[in-house]
């Protein structure tokens, strides 16, 4: 089958690879349908995390129809559509039974990696890197599913297309949980870094669950009339033109500041602050694997007493973050790889119900072959690209 | 328990961060003084840069592995600086790891005492065979494709708590070992520890043996009870061996 390589940084590769096979009774494979580029991909690509591989399959979310099952998988057959989450957990230890997928004991078949470089394994994701399980992603024709008899939602064959479907594998759930942790009471005000997919979802999943207003932070005017006119943002900061985003988001609320503050950019942040020149000079010099600007910023906007979600991925020791601030203001600091299986049946029930269109996000569709070139536009926005399709 | 006499895979090289290895607290536990090794390093270390050749430079690493050695009681050094280093009076090598496990004491104990069981997680067992009367013939995976053969009994058992068992006489590494199950608090499962203690060969070859050994027991053990967790808790191991990857040419 051909499937997207990484083969070194910044290179992505074609291939013509073996199909996958069962491994496990409880495995099953999926020929993928749809898939799509995250953001978290990018760090992937641009060599900021380690434990990749040369050869490694890429590709974390998607969807697409099973075509094999093993001989313990009895709630799936060949034929079924099914979203699968991209966080793999077992159902059956501790954390998967508290909810707390991403934390599985043990679906991460390389843990004690994770185990050196976390203390603990977290649980084990398709196509991102070996720490995190090793496990060949979605940007293929194939893919084999673990645990398949845990994981996948079930969705009906007919209906709603994909690309309305798609995002419950990982950005819908990624910014459901971002305001599902703010744990938001009336009168609420949400402000969220970043309009991509994980924001705009992050966004409207605020509204979902009652928050009064949310503010959308970002620096790309087709993000934010997007956040504004489809993903429930009141009010937006373009914070090229409003530099002081602290001061900004005070005004806004009437000086109480932000009752929670999510962070759906992560570890390479852009900004026009002298904290950015720093990061990058850490990073240039590898002392620092992550720029955490927008971490910064939260934990200065947010009011006291309130909560700072941090959904963009970083993973590594960062410097100076403001901790002082953040004791000595009470905050609550909430974070976590994404729970999608806690989430993925309300999630199909917003869209069938038409509370939201995922599809909005996505702006450019394209083929195995042209994923390189895909990936290239992603990450330099080109082309007002928000969110891109891979349709093997 | 196991007697795994098979180099682990990289144990004789330098100690890496991603694998830690033995400290002074699990397994090879230094009988010397510290102040020996952090001594005699330091000299070896100024003795080394005095030199200015290749020959200094290495004898200066050496050096300061050996100081930090001293210092840390933790090795991050060569095995055979490691292996130099005399294991504890009687004692012997010590290997003791836990795992929490989300199954009933009962059923852990069961597939435990099941001695044909284990060769299913501890991975460099290649089969138990029971006789019945507590006794047990044991075969591994030794060095360079060969096996390693030996008899234990089982010396003291409470069901759903605990087992111990020790090597009958003619076994290459003399050892006894013991596994416990208690109930984890707060419905977590059943905590099961593990501790394996082998007697202290005699000799320089039978230290270097010991401590090839003490390190590789060390981390199968480790990995052993994780995919006894795994089986128990999941009903098969994770893997990903056998899936698909690009060749990037």
């Amino acid at each position: 089958m051909k499937a997207v390589c990484w083969c070194a940084k910044d290179t992505l590769r074609v291939e013509t690879v073996a199909d996958p096979s069962i491994l496990n009774p409880r495995d099953a494979i999926l020929r993928v349908t749809s898939a799509s580029i995250c953001g978290s991909d990018l760090h992937l690509v641009g060599g900021y995390v380690p434990t990749v591989q040369s050869g490694d399959i890429l590709g974390h979310e998607f969807m697409g129809e099973i075509v094999e099952v093993g001989p313990a998988v009895t709630n799936l057959r060949p034929g079924d559509r099914v979203v699968v989450p991209s966080f793999i957990g077992c159902g059956q230890c501790y954390y998967c039974r508290q909810q707390l997928w991403s934390l599985c004991d043990n679906s991460n078949a390389n843990a004690w990696l994770s185990e050196a470089a976390m203390g603990y394994a977290i649980g084990g994701v398709y196509g991102y890197t070996h720490a995190l399980g090793g496990y060949a992603g979605a940007f293929a024709e194939y893919v084999r599913i673990p645990f398949a008899d845990v994981n996948p939602l079930t969705v009906p064959g007919d209906g709603l297309p994909d690309e309305q479907l798609l995002f419950i594998s990982d950005a819908f759930p990624t910014g459901y949980m971002g305001a599902d942790f703010c744990a938001i009471t009336p009168g609420d005000v949400i402000a969220v870094w970043g309009a991509g997919a994980v924001g705009l979802f992050a966004m409207k999943s605020a509204k979902l669950l009652g928050a009064e207003r949310v503010i959308a932070i970002d620096r790309l005017p087709e993000r934010l009339r997007l956040a504004r006119e489809h993903f429930g943002a009141d009010e937006v900061i373009n914070y090229e033109q409003q530099r002081d985003v602290v001061e900004a988001l005070k005004e806004m609320t009437a000086g109480r500041g932000p009752d929670a503050c999510i962070d759906a950019v992560g570890m390479e942040a852009d900004s026009p602050g002298l904290d950015d020149v720093y990061d990058r000079a850490l990073q240039a010099v590898r002392v620092q694997r992550e720029r955490v600007h927008v971490v910064r910023e939260a934990i200065m906007a947010c009011r006291k007493g309130g909560t700072v979600v941090l959904l963009g991925v970083y993973i590594g020791l960062p410097d100076k973050l403001p901790l002082g601030p953040a004791m000595n203001k009470g905050l609550t600091l909430k974070m976590a790889q994404q729970h999608g299986q806690r989430y993925a049946r309300r999630l199909l029930e917003h869209v069938q119900r038409g509370d939201i269109d995922p599809s909005l996000v996505v702006t450019h569709r394209v083929s195995l072959e042209d994923v390189p070139h895909a990936y290239t536009l992603f990450k330099h926005k080109d082309d007002g690209c928000i969110r891109v399709v891979i349709r093997p | 328990m196991p007697s795994p006499l098979r180099a682990p895979t990289g144990s004789i090289g330098l100690l890496t961060a991603a694998q830690p290895g033995p400290t002074a607290s699990g397994v090879g536990r230094a009988t010397v003084p510290r102040w020996v090794p952090t001594v005699g390093g330091a000299v070896l270390v100024l003795a080394g840069l005095r030199r200015r050749s290749g020959a200094g430079a290495a004898l200066a690493t050496a050096g300061g592995a050996l100081a930090y050695v001293g210092l840390t009681g933790r090795v991050a050094a060569p095995g055979w600086v490691q292996s130099r280093l005399p294991a504890r009076g009687e004692r012997g090598l010590v290997v003791e790891r836990a795992v929490t496990v989300l199954r009933p004491p009962e059923e852990l104990y069961g597939v435990w005492r099941t001695l044909e069981n284990l060769p299913r997680f501890m991975p460099h067992l290649q089969a138990v065979t029971a006789s019945g009367d507590g006794r047990s013939h044991w075969v591994a995976a030794g060095p360079a494709g060969s096996t390693v053969e030996w008899d234990a009994r089982i010396v003291a058992e409470q069901p759903n708590e605990l087992l111990r068992w020790e090597s009958l006489p003619g076994a290459r590494v003399p050892h006894r070992g013991e596994v416990r199950f208690s109930p984890a608090p707060g419905e977590r499962g059943t905590e099961v520890r593990v501790r394996l203690e082998y007697d202290r060969p005699a000799g320089l070859l039978g230290a270097t043996v010991a401590q090839l050994v003490g390190r590789g027991a060390d981390r199968q053990v480790r990995e052993g009870l994780r995919r006894f967790k795994r089986i128990m808790e999941t009903g098969e191991i994770p893997t990903n061996d056998g899936q698909p990857r690009g060749r990037c040419r």
